[in-house]
């Protein structure tokens, strides 16, 4: 009985997730276009390529900064407008379900309205005319120095609701007694906020900061379709430049090599995160929901 | 920034994190606006530029449209590309919840109510899984999916998404079921109900809020997959919409408006649906986080 009970999940699994997984580890120590047979060994050949490909240095870098950026400026605001929605203002639901709404958007659609809005000439630069400030345009997406910048703002804009949610949640779990006693006590807001509120909303907090390092580490679909990782490599991340090897180049065993990379980054963080901070928060469940 | 004290509150039931100064709470609302701009901002601007004709679109893009121009709409609307792209994606998204759903309450279900050997390590290889977004494993599954002859049907995307999101359906419900009393069971069993029974005419019934919240999930990611979809779907008649867009986007580069009137129309299902059932799209996409 338990065996039927079990078996659909598990064959689907087995098949789709762990099996892969593994192949994914056989395949990195090969040099295979994924059509001819499985014969070239390389041993760990295509792992000293990939450090050694300063494209894929690059990539990493931009991981990283796509994270220090997220857990800096978009955290902290979606906690400040958390905050906010928690006040009694009019219009409170109607707000959160506009700020929360551009999670539900595809980030293919996100891409393709931004690469619009952004565009040389396009929507902001001639709104920035408009009001003076004709010396503010850029090439949003074209220039290597910025197009990092600009895709974080992208991803700001389609996450930070999402953080928002999952603080707005938490925040409302605290007990309003402890906020009253600590008015009693005299403490102003700030102080309420700085000794009551922010402590009690640190698992919260946490979780946020799990999912978007996790999010930042996996960020795709939204630069293969804004910028294709371009130009000359600029917004790449791991994701990007494992596809491009994997389905442009057809380079199936090093691309596998990149994803086990990929994975043993995320691996590595994800446990060290839980081992050092989210011990006592969760039961042990990661998930890979949010930037 | 002002600090009230509690001299200046009134007594009302509000908390006491209250911001109550007028100007502070006008800062509030401005603040509250200017984001709300940045929000519809982008959207309006897919909207309207749709309404644009192109010469429009690089003259004047912020503007309203000034002749409204409906033939970009009409010409999507009568595309039949857009239809069938709309259709892929619903059967997949449909597909991917018929399939998640059995599988994941049904493992969930005895993951939660049984004790046999193995139970806890069967458990653990789900949670495992939620280490493996699609994104790491997309090349190996690949040539998994191209294996087993599933490229280019709706199927090679559906029953990776549904393997892909047991974990997370399985952590969400293993708690719900196990909170289910077990004098239940007993009385059901002393009534002559067997396992599937229980399940089935039981547990299910009991556990419909865990249930949408699943399908949610489901739904809404399939919705929005792109990466899967795209190494999968080859041929142009079993394109999803994110496909189609991306297709249609780089296709039309030189008409703008077109893409955007695409690009809106495709974005239009989720949005329905998101206004529809905000509360439960809501609450299950960050519990879905959340959970532990």
């Amino acid at each position: 009985m338990i065996i039927a009970f079990l078996a659909p999940a598990l064959i689907i699994y087995l098949l789709f997730v762990i099996y892969p997984v593994t192949q994914g580890i056989r395949y990195s120590g090969y040099d295979w276009n994924g059509l001819k047979p499985l014969t070239d060994w390389v041993g760990l050949g295509n792992f000293r390529k990939i450090f050694a490909d300063s494209t894929f240095i690059g990539a990493m870098k931009h991981n990283a900064i796509i994270l220090v950026l997220s857990l800096t400026l978009q955290l902290p605001f979606a906690l400040a407008l958390a905050v906010l929605l928690n006040q009694r203002l009019r219009g409170r639901a109607f707000m959160r379900m506009m700020f929360f709404a551009p999670y539900v958007v595809s980030e293919v659609v996100t891409a393709v309205v931004w690469r619009q809005l952004l565009r040389p000439a396009g929507f902001l630069d001639r709104t920035l005319e408009a009001v003076g400030g004709e010396g503010l345009t850029q090439e949003w997406l074209a220039n290597p120095k910025i197009v990092l910048y600009s895709v974080f703002f992208v991803v700001t804009w389609k996450y930070f609701g999402f953080h928002m949610i999952i603080m707005l949640a938490g925040l409302q779990q605290i007990p309003a007694e402890l906020r009253e006693a600590a008015a009693i006590d005299g403490a102003n807001w700030r102080q309420t906020f700085r000794h009551v509120t922010l402590p009690l909303l640190g698992p919260t907090i946490r979780v946020s900061v799990f999912l978007s390092i996790i999010g930042s580490l996996q960020l795709f679909d939204l630069i293969w379709v804004m910028t294709g990782g371009g130009p000359i490599n600029a917004s790449n991340t791991m994701a990007t430049y494992m596809i491009d090897w994997g389905f442009r180049r057809m380079q199936i065993g090093y691309a596998s090599a990149v994803s086990v990379v990929v994975f043993l980054i995320s691996l590595v963080v994800a446990l060290a995160y839980q081992r050092w901070v989210l011990r006592r928060d969760i039961a042990g469940a990661l998930t890979t929901m949010g930037a | 920034m002002t600090a009230p004290t509690r001299t200046k509150r009134k007594a009302t039931t509000a908390g006491y994190d209250e911001i109550n100064s007028r100007l502070t709470r006008v800062l509030l609302y401005l603040i509250a606006f200017a984001v709300l701009a940045l929000i519809i901002i982008p959207v309006a601007f897919a909207v309207l530029g749709g309404f644009r004709s192109m010469g429009q679109l690089s003259e004047n893009p912020v503007s309203l449209p000034n002749p409204w121009v409906f033939t970009n709409y009409a010409d999507v609307l009568t595309l039949g590309t857009f239809w069938r792209q709309l259709a892929n994606s619903a059967v997949i998204a449909l597909l991917t919840t018929i399939v998640v759903l059995p599988a994941a309450s049904l493992a969930a279900f005895v993951l939660s109510r049984y004790s046999f050997r193995g139970r806890e390590a069967i458990y653990t290889l789900f949670t495992f899984g939620l280490l493996f977004p699609v994104t790491v494993a997309i090349v190996p599954l690949f040539v998994v999916i191209r294996q087993i002859s599933l490229l280019d049907n709706p199927l090679g995307v559906a029953l990776p998404q549904a393997a892909f999101a047991l974990p997370l359906s399985i952590v969400i419900m293993r708690p719900f079921f196990r909170s289910v009393p077990a004098d239940l069971e007993e009385a059901a069993s002393i009534d002559g109900c067997g396992p599937f029974r229980f399940y089935w005419s039981i547990m299910l019934p009991l556990s419909r809020p865990v249930l949408s919240t699943i399908a949610v999930i489901a739904i809404v990611s399939s919705w929005n997959a792109f990466l899967l979809p795209l190494v999968v779907l080859n041929n142009a008649t079993s394109w999803t919409l994110p496909i189609g867009v991306t297709n249609f986007s780089s296709q039309y580069t030189t008409d703008t408006a077109r893409v955007l009137a695409f690009t809106t129309l495709s974005m239009v299902p989720a949005l329905l649906f998101y206004l529809v059932a905000e509360r439960q799209i809501v609450s299950g996409l960050s519990s879905g986080a959340v959970k532990g």
